[in-house]
């Protein structure tokens, strides 16, 4: 599985998003590659990725996918991520 | 243990009077000029990127990341902390008000991993982060910081 995590300039946010994604599919036993992406390398990115976590803001910035965009509110909120994940990898 | 999150700021702030966001990212912006990680420029792109891209750097409840691209206004990695007096708003649907920014400066895409794991590890702590929203100096910033990463 490939999941790419977005934010605006690939150094901050989409980073923690990564760590935290890591943390929830460990947890939930899921072999996953994740990688951290500005929106820029995002909207390419995301074109063979199965699922992009990111914020509300740049959800529509990254476009038509075929990934599953999921949508982050708190990204320190652990149960949040496990919860949205959880869903989207069933 | 993990990493100190106390020793890897290079500027701490309390109870800073800012009057909307901007000011506030200014704030962490001049934190970060100030302990010589940034040009201020730096500060600028860090305001353009929410200009740009909206108010997405607050990433939870409270708390704004606010950063930039690697650019040459980045001279070394560093963080700042500022706790505002009165929280402000970024336009965040859910995360608003803003009561701590975090300014952050990188040189590359990776070299920082291991200090945002310990802003992560912190800030997601419900107990430590109300000790640090009430932490009435710098100096109680950082043993409350220090603190965090003993016990770890």
């Amino acid at each position: 599985m490939k999941i790419v995590a977005v934010c605006g300039m690939g150094i901050g946010t989409s980073v923690l998003l990564k760590m935290n994604a890591e943390k929830v599919l460990q947890d939930l036993g899921i072999d996953a590659d994740i990688e951290a992406a500005d929106i820029g390398v995002a909207r390419g990115a995301a074109q063979t990725a199965d699922v992009v976590l990111t914020s509300e803001e740049l959800a529509p910035e990254i476009g038509d996918v075929p990934a599953e965009v999921i949508v982050i509110e708190n990204f320190f909120d652990l149960d949040e991520i496990h919860k949205k994940l959880s869903a989207a990898v069933r | 243990m993990a990493l100190n999150l106390a020793e890897e700021l290079s500027s701490i702030a309390t109870n800073v009077a800012a009057s909307d966001w901007k000011e506030a990212i200014r704030c962490a912006g001049d934190g970060l000029v100030a302990g010589g990680v940034t040009t201020e420029d730096y500060t600028e792109q860090m305001i353009e990127a929410v200009e740009e891209h909206g108010p997405y750097i607050v990433i939870a409840p409270g708390v704004a990341l606010a950063h930039a691209r690697p650019s040459e206004s980045v001279k070394k990695g560093g963080l700042s902390w500022v706790s505002l007096a009165s929280p402000v708003e970024f336009g965040h649907k859910s995360n608003d008000p803003v009561s701590l920014v975090i300014g952050l400066a990188a040189l590359d895409h990776t070299a920082h991993i291991e200090v945002l794991r310990a802003v992560a590890g912190i800030l997601s702590n419900p107990a430590t982060r109300c000790g640090l929203d009430a932490a009435a100096s710098p100096e109680e910033v950082r043993s409350l910081l220090a603190r965090a990463a003993s016990t770890k």
